[in-house]
């Protein structure tokens, strides 16, 4: 029994250890975020509304849950939203940032939607096999913009 | 950009002609508005200075009786508040449904005692001290906004100044000068003298013979040398002079050792890759310049003086799920926030709805398609702030700060100091976080003790005093507060060109108002306004009916 707790101990401290090693900083900035994963992106943006475990939240209105959402069955729908925001949720399309907008808002490259989209629909319960590629997400801009 | 430019020296050729000034401008100003729409309107409005101040023209007067019609007002933060105030006074039938369990919306102060839980379920108990406070949402009032200043001053709430730009705080990089903060007065002092010594410069290298007659010349020599702190040779050097803008090493006193020492100013070149001169121009912001004001006690004390105004109007802890309207009136169906499931029904003649965008677009509503649309179109502006409670006011005991605005690289973005109890013994509560963009959605991701205890570690780097003295903290993360799901309407130019109308018109029956249906967006002089421009467009839209 002590023998069991021993190593539970162990095996918790080296898994602080290793959350402590992670390369992801506390903030990213505008120019480091390019650096982020889709998890990273996840728990440093997402989860701000759709909760870290995925879950969602309902007060006066709703944030949609990303588990066990049936939307999640098209990427595509998930990369438009993503992309263009949709009712309060804002746009991480890249574009240039517009002078004078201090409260400028964070913008993905579409790898990284892509790669955010993927970590959704394989957590919070989510089991989809197919992903969804950087291609795949600029296909969706309107073409007259690109 | 170019338009803008045109249309500005339009203006200013304009302004020659004083007697046509007005019809010229309105003129313009309309052909303007047909042709390229709302946004570019406001934009040359902005140009030819009418637009940028507050169109508050007094409380409208409502002539005429409603007959017993009815309003039904959906959120009880300012704008719904104004409305039901003065839909009351004109003698209409008025009730109002809101979500939280207090008036006031985002007007909003929590005080020691208050408990505040988010979407997500964390739970904060605010520990401040008796009589300290944070302002979660508007913390200032310019003194142009009339409209909020006309109300504080009929509901007998008092103001006081709101310190914006405070010489001694500071200006911070981590990144420059070692992470070492920079006083304000410095940074302000050392750029503007070194711009001055330069333009004087090439004033006198004869660079500017093509633009201005000698005596401009010698004027502009003078000026500049007044403004910058300069010398007789109109160098920016170290001396009495700059000392006096600057601040010294060793300040002037009294009796024998009182000779003052000297500062010396900052590198040119250091000053101008800090990037620290990005902080100077904030206060110089039409909305930020002095005076500004603030609540005494604490913003939400607006909120709760229109709370005791309508008491027994307004019908708290009201989620509303539906709006509804037909020929004979608008029925909205609510539940109780707290116990969901049992939906009761509100009826009237006329609803004003200030519910947030945010959460309006969740809601069913038979309105036009445009306004539909409108509703959908505008993202909601995140924005954290963290209030933390020190043992003592170190930062006016050790450092001389008085109020006012530390700004800084770091994701907090700001300290802001108390605008109260100036020079008092004993606790304090200072702003230790205003952070907004890609900040403002980290810190919203992270659980409230985590934001608090960031806030206090980048703060240390600021103010070494942070770490011994703090106490407890408080996080209010925007996206996560129950009531609006996120800070304010994100317009761009884009989304009002398309939309803005469409959101303003009143259809059938059902009209809103809030910061979002204005172009003060987040200042509560929007709400202010936009609920007194729809209370005379509706009140104009029920005598030309004749009855309800």
């Amino acid at each position: 029994m002590k023998r069991f707790l021993l190593a539970a101990a162990l095996f918790f401290a080296c898994a602080g250890l290793a959350a402590a090693q992670s390369s992801a900083p506390s903030f990213y900035t505008y120019t480091s975020l390019k650096s982020a994963n889709g998890e990273e992106i996840f728990h440093h943006i997402c989860q701000g509304c759709h909760m870290p475990d995925g879950k969602g939240a309902i007060g006066a209105g709703t944030y949609p849950a990303l588990a066990g959402n049936p939307k999640l069955a098209s990427p595509q729908y998930m990369a438009a939203v993503i992309l263009f925001g949709r009712h309060d949720m804002p746009s991480f399309e890249s574009k240039p940032p517009s002078p004078g907008n201090f409260f400028r808002n964070a913008s993905l490259t579409d790898a990284q939607i892509a790669d955010v989209i993927n970590y959704v629909r394989s957590h919070f319960g989510n089991h989809y096999s197919n992903t969804i590629t950087a291609t795949e997400v600029a296909a969706m801009y309107p073409q007259q913009t690109r | 950009m170019r338009c803008a430019d045109s249309l500005n020296m339009m203006g200013q050729a304009m302004q020659g002609e004083q007697s046509q000034l007005s019809m010229t401008r309105r003129d313009l100003l309309r052909l303007i508005g047909l042709s390229a729409g709302g946004a570019m309107m406001y934009q040359a409005m902005s140009s030819l200075g009418v637009a940028a101040d507050s169109p508050y023209k007094g409380t409208p007067v409502l002539q005429g009786t409603p007959r017993g019609a009815s309003v039904l007002i959906l959120g009880a933060g300012l704008a719904g508040m104004v409305a039901a105030y003065e839909l009351r006074q004109a003698g209409y039938k008025v009730q109002v449904l809101e979500y939280n369990a207090r008036p006031g919306g985002r007007n909003w102060t929590l005080r020691g005692g208050d408990t505040y839980t988010e979407l997500g379920g964390d739970t904060q108990h605010c520990q401040f001290d008796r009589g300290l406070y944070i302002n979660p949402g508007p913390w200032r009032i310019p003194y142009h906004h009339r409209g909020l200043l006309d109300y504080c001053k009929k509901l007998n709430v008092p103001l006081e100044p709101f310190v914006q730009v405070n010489h001694n705080a500071y200006l911070h990089n981590s990144d420059a000068f070692g992470g070492k903060p920079q006083r304000y007065r410095a940074v302000n002092a050392d750029y503007r003298g070194y711009v001055a010594e330069l333009l004087a410069k090439v004033t006198q290298q004869s660079k500017l013979d093509a633009q201005l007659t000698k005596d401009d010349q010698a004027q502009l020599l003078e000026s500049l040398q007044r403004w910058g702190a300069l010398d007789n040779h109109y160098a920016y050097v170290a001396g009495g002079r700059t000392s006096n803008r600057r601040g010294y090493d060793k300040e002037p006193g009294g009796g024998l050792s009182a000779k003052p020492i000297d500062s010396q100013p900052l590198q040119l070149h250091d000053l101008l890759t800090s990037k620290l001169w990005s902080g100077l121009a904030d206060g110089e912001n039409y909305e930020f310049q002095t005076t500004l004001f603030q609540a005494v006690g604490g913003m939400g004390r607006i909120g709760e003086a229109f709370g005791r105004q309508l008491q027994g109007v307004i019908h708290y802890n009201a989620k509303v799920t539906a709006i509804h309207q037909d020929d004979h009136g608008v029925a909205v169906s609510y539940e109780d926030a707290r116990r969901p499931g049992h939906v009761q029904t509100a009826r009237a003649d006329w609803c004003i709805c200030t519910i947030p965008l945010s959460i309006l677009s969740q809601i069913p509503m038979n309105v036009s398609a445009a306004m539909t649309d409108a509703i959908s179109a505008v993202p909601y502006a995140a924005s954290v702030k963290i209030g933390l409670q020190f043992k003592r006011r170190f930062w006016e005991e050790d450092e001389d700060i008085y109020g006012g605005i530390t700004a800084t690289s770091l994701p907090i973005n700001t300290i802001s100091y108390p605008s109260s109890d100036f020079n008092s013994k004993g606790k304090g509560v200072l702003l230790g976080a205003y952070a907004y963009g890609l900040d403002a959605y980290q810190f919203t991701a992270m659980s409230p003790e985590e934001r608090v205890r960031q806030a206090v570690e980048m703060g240390n780097q600021i103010h070494p005093q942070y770490k011994q003295e703090f106490e407890n903290g408080i996080a209010v993360a925007w996206h996560r507060a129950p009531f609006t799901l996120g800070c304010f309407a994100a317009w761009s130019d884009d989304l009002r060109a398309k939309h803005y109308d469409n959101l303003c018109q009143i259809d059938g029956r059902i009209a809103l108002a809030g910061e979002h249906a204005s172009y003060l967006p987040a200042w509560q002089e929007g709400a202010v306004t936009s609920a007194l421009d729809v209370i005379a467009r509706l009140h104009q839209r029920v005598l030309a009916r004749g009855a309800a």
